[in-house]
């Protein structure tokens, strides 16, 4: 599968449920992209933007959409690494707030 | 001009818009793309970001004493006088 494909596919899925992805499409392609390569090294989708430790129980709430995506949206308009966004984000000219990190201290592996 | 060091992931978006940032402006910078490190190198690494960000998330950027976490492109230009 390319990020092409993997777009059309997470479209379909995560729109009904009232996450888009973010209109700067070159970010959110080569964030699919690296999505796949992640699933390459670790064997699962874990978040781009977040150090992996490689073991799947321990990165399961980082694994792609994030156990954070939620909360994040909601307050933020998107999810940490912008990829996941409202509708109003993608319809309101930026700049847009930074999305802090949410993952709390004692879920770090490492 | 400060020495400019970035802590970063390569498949990280706002890393690499860090990087594109300054690149853009044409200023030198160190980076360590923390998850291209082997085993033993990237423990070490992870201690070394530590120091300046419990949270261990990236970009890390420091620009001299200061530490910026995350690609704040306003604070970033403060730091930078750009």
């Amino acid at each position: 599968m390319n990020e092409i494909e993997l777009y059309e596919m997470l479209k379909k899925i995560q729109e009904p449920k009232g996450y888009f992805f973010s209109k700067d499409e070159e970010r959110v392609l080569d964030l699919l992209k690296a999505l796949l390569l992640n699933k390459e090294r670790y064997g699962y989708m874990c978040c781009p933007c977040r150090l992996a430790s490689g073991d799947r129980k321990q990165d399961e709430d980082i694994i792609c959409p994030c156990r954070y995506r939620s909360q994040d949206v909601e307050e933020y308009g998107s999810c940490y690494c912008n990829l996941y966004v409202s509708k109003q984000w993608n319809e309101t000219e930026g700049p847009h707030p930074y999305v802090p990190e949410r993952r709390p201290l004692s879920k770090l592996p490492y | 001009m400060p020495p400019i060091k970035l802590y970063t992931l390569s498949t990280c978006s706002h890393c690499k818009n860090t990087k594109k940032f300054l690149n853009d402006y044409g200023v030198n910078y160190k980076f360590i793309d923390v998850d291209l490190l082997p085993g033993a190198e990237q423990t070490s690494m992870i201690e070394e970001v530590k120091k300046y960000n419990p949270n261990c998330s990236f970009p890390t950027i420091l620009i001299g004493d200061r530490v910026i976490v995350g690609f704040r492109e306003k604070e970033i230009r403060e730091a930078l006088n750009l």
